[in-house]
């Protein structure tokens, strides 16, 4: 006989429609969806759009966690991409910055790919920190996330850059099949992640290297390549959420792009279930994180809570979801099971 | 004196999907050595932690003393009178023994703990065990045998009622064994209760008065140790009748192959500070056993030609090709296995379900591009949960909720899954129960049988003998002698390991 345990992503799903149900209840029109111009627009579709740049990063940063590693160097990364993304639409130019309009329109493909190789290849110094170095990852990506945000700011030179680019400007703000394109690509980087994981063994050695190191490596497998990997794709992510988050807003304020967003997307992979010491990864969970953390920032907006109490009632949501989901209350809710199956008499 | 100091009456205890205790009983008299016995996953370590408020019961009564008991941490059961040591040390490594021997009832002085009081009265405990070393240096810094022995002495210093022993001698040489039943049995004339888990058969039969056999999570019954022989005890533990046990010392003596060539053929291996040069030969068929104390280099041979570590000299032919191996992928690409000596640290990998522990080795070697389904994952898995007999509540169970033996049988799954050609396996059948070695021994000759060569590590020198038809003898990081056929005896090995300056190298 199988054990009827509730799924672990039970939990996180009932928070959210908590959530929507408040809404339900006491935001007018929170669920409607209307149609202008051939896109979807309403507070759902809202939340969709601005979760797309946590979602990217939270979803790469459960696979690092499930390495039983971490990455806080995301924000940083995301600020470098961003960055470099504004730098390559002014040519490289800083000087153009006070003058309105660019004489110069950068090739498009140079603005995504530049800031995406960038961030690979710090994604990837972090997984040599990590694998050959032997650093403990909290070290490793602190390095990036403190150095990394000061080399934003030099390559800014400390400046705003604004800009105007169509084409670019697409990326964050464009529409395709009514749908935001940045939640497009948050899907898509979710069709990614899951097909390198199931369709390789890749899945299978993220979660034997999280749950057992030194095991995997007498099994033979290649741990220094899974861990680098997961670093690679955590700062590819965190390089496609700043291109995503610069298009956005046309600039990049290299000091303040994406600061503490790294603590929002391993908040969202904890509150999806994904335990902290790695062995296990669920990123469903993870997205549904991202939804709360998302549904709830956009309630307290449209309720017209002052925003100093937005972190507030933002922690408040975050520790009841952990409390319900953690080890204690499932052996609680596990032992109500126990005795019932013995009292039934029927105790396999 | 006498009279029923613990009574454990239909005690239940379920988890999810495995109900490891159904209806169990169990009896200690006052002033008496109570063995508990059980094959692996036969619910003795449930019990116990039953009884020590690890886990709550979910049906049943504990009485204590007269008095109904519901311990609900090892904190209250303490408090109640029953203390416990458990098989892995739990006592705190950065502090020193002296710290250790006095947590929770330090000596105070005018100013803060008195230290020179505290020193003072750990020697004094130590010496009932003739224990001699420095209280104040960190416990951390001595072996797992001393450890062991501080938690022991630990426990037995606490004054309890009940005194409950969870395979505390695993890591103990003959000599602290003796020390420590000394010291058990001046407690029982003292009057208290020692509940005794182990699975050494000649420790049961030397200090208990009576044994408690569970088998599956039920009780089996209750002897006095005298009525019995090994035999029955065995034969109690696994449910099985004698008959099959004398069948199974006949079947474990080797047939020759005729297969001469050598399936590896190692030349001078050697690792500076690791392993002195050494050579070695198995064919296909063979057994060749690696019999020595520990540390002597049993263990760094299974590394060295596993490419866990990497060797410095020498030469390695696999079937006559001179290979390198110098990582364990490779060393999988060439058909080798190794079922390492450490389950826990280098065996099993919790967290992952006892299907994908099973598949892991063999999904490294096919490689990256030749994912092995789900549905195939479970085929393999069920398979080898068939063949090897692993108590499991499905394939999707976690691996570190299965018993020690269960867990080794997996990781030998792990192997065969891959179908090596060498298979290099190292203590398989430490901390695991009479049944279940006997059948990985039986196990062992047949897949010998099958053409599949093993080297086989284990300090159990019974054992080796049993199994092998070439035995190295090693001393001090060299071989320092074979043994063939006819010649392999517990006596001859002794003698070999024992002889000094015999080195034929």
């Amino acid at each position: 006989m199988k054990g009827r345990q509730i799924p672990r992503i039970a939990w996180p799903l009932f928070a959210l429609g908590l959530i929507l149900l408040f809404n339900l209840m006491f935001t007018d029109s929170f669920f409607a969806i209307t149609i202008k111009d051939g896109h979807l627009f309403g507070s759902l579709i809202d939340i969709l759009r601005r979760s797309a740049p946590t979602l990217i990063m939270a979803v790469a940063m459960t696979y690092v966690i499930a390495t039983g590693g971490i990455d806080i160097s995301v924000g940083s990364v995301l600020a470098i991409s961003g960055s470099i993304a504004s730098l390559v639409v002014w040519g490289g130019n800083t000087q153009y910055l006070t003058s309105a309009g660019s004489q110069y329109y950068a090739p498009m493909l140079s603005i995504i790919l530049i800031p995406l190789v960038a961030s690979i290849l710090l994604g990837a110094f972090n997984g040599v920190m990590v694998s050959f170095i032997g650093l403990q990852p909290f070290i490793a990506t602190l390095i990036l996330m403190t150095a990394g945000r000061g080399l934003a700011q030099l390559l800014t030179g400390g400046k705003v850059l604004n800009f105007r680019h169509a084409g670019f400007e697409f990326v964050g703000r464009g529409y395709l099949f009514g749908l935001p394109f940045p939640f497009l690509l948050a899907l898509g980087v979710i069709v990614l992640g899951t097909a390198i994981t199931r369709l390789t063994p890749m899945g299978l050695y993220i979660q034997a290297v999280g749950g057992n190191r030194s095991a995997s490596n007498f099994s033979g497998v290649n741990t220094r390549l899974v861990l680098l990997f997961v670093y690679i794709f955590s700062g590819f992510a965190a390089g496609l959420s700043g291109l995503v988050m610069t298009s956005d807003i046309t600039g990049a304020d290299a000091g303040f792009m994406g600061l503490y967003m790294e603590l929002d997307a391993i908040l969202a992979v904890v509150i999806g279930g994904t335990p902290m010491e790695g062995g296990k990864y669920n990123v469903g969970g993870t997205v549904i994180g991202v939804l709360i953390i998302q549904t709830l920032t956009t309630t307290i907006l449209t309720k017209g809570i002052p925003t100093e109490y937005t972190l507030l009632v933002k922690a408040i949501v975050v520790v009841v979801v952990l409390i319900i989901q953690s080890n204690k209350m499932r052996e609680v809710m596990g032992k109500r099971q126990g005795k019932m199956m013995v009292k039934g008499g029927s105790a396999i | 004196m006498g009279g029923k100091l613990l009574e454990v009456h239909n005690v239940y205890k379920v988890f999810p999907g495995v109900t490891a205790l159904a209806d169990v009983d169990f009896a200690l008299e006052r002033g008496e050595i109570h063995g508990l016995m059980g094959e692996n996953g036969a619910g003795k370590s449930t019990l116990i932690k039953v009884i020590t408020g690890v886990y709550q019961k979910d049906a049943g009564t504990i009485v204590l003393d007269g008095q109904e008991i519901h311990p609900t941490s090892p904190l209250h059961a303490e408090a109640l009178g029953i203390s416990t040591v458990y098989q892995e040390v739990n006592l705190l490594t950065n502090l020193s023994v002296a710290e250790n021997l006095a947590i929770g009832r330090q000596p105070t002085g005018t100013v803060g703990i008195d230290w020179k009081t505290m020193n003072r009265r750990a020697v004094g405990i130590l010496e009932k065990f003739d224990i001699d070393i420095d209280v104040t240096e960190l416990l951390g810094n001595y072996s797992i045998a001393i450890q062991q022995m501080v938690a022991i002495a630990r426990a037995l210093e606490l004054d309890s009622k009940l005194l409950i022993l969870d395979e505390p001698t695993s890591s103990l040489n003959a000599d602290e064994v003796e020390k420590l039943f000394k010291q058990m049995r001046r407690l029982k004339e003292q009057g208290h209760a020692i509940i005794f888990v182990t699975h050494f058969l000649d420790q049961v039969f030397e200090i208990t008065d009576r044994i408690t056999v569970l088998r599956n999570g039920k009780y089996v019954g209750e002897y006095a140790t005298p009525s019995m022989t090994k035999l029955d005890l065995v034969s109690k533990l696994m449910g099985k009748s004698l008959d099959d046990l004398k069948n199974f010392d006949s079947i474990s003596n080797h047939v020759e192959t005729g297969d001469d060539a050598n399936l590896i053929d190692v030349k001078g291996m050697e690792k500076t500070n690791y392993m002195n040069p050494f050579d070695l030969k198995v064919r296909k068929g063979d057994i060749v056993g690696l019999a020595g104390l520990l540390g002597s280099g049993r263990t760094e041979i299974t590394n060295l030609l596993f490419g866990t570590q990497k060797p410095e000299g020498g030469e390695l032919h696999i079937k006559g090709k001179r290979v390198n191996l110098n990582s364990p992928r490779k060393a999988i690409a060439h058909h080798l296995a190794l079922s390492p000596e450490d389950r826990k640290q280098e065996g099993i990998i919790s967290g992952l379900s006892v299907r994908e522990n099973i598949v892991l080795a063999l999904q490294v070697k096919k490689g990256w591009l030749h994912n092995i389904s789900i549905r195939k994952q479970t085929e393999l898995a069920e398979k080898y949960i068939g063949m090897l007999s692993i108590k499991t509540s499905g394939v999707n169970q976690p691996i570190e909720t299965l018993s020690g033996g269960n867990q080794q049988k997996v990781i030998l799954a792990r192997w065969l899954a891959t179908n090596p050609e060498l298979l290099i396996v190292d203590e398989p059948t430490r901390g695991i129960d009479v049944g279940a070695k006997m059948e990985i021994q039986r196990l062992l000759v047949e897949l010998s049988k099958q053409g599949m060569g093993i080297v086989f590590v284990s300090s159990e020198i019974e054992e080796v003998v049993r199994c092998s038809n070439r035995v190295y003898i090693l001393q001090n990081r060299n071989i320092v002698g074979e043994l063939l056929g006819e010649e392999i005896s517990e006596q001859e090995i002794m003698v070999r390991i024992a002889a000094k300056g015999d080195r034929k190298v």
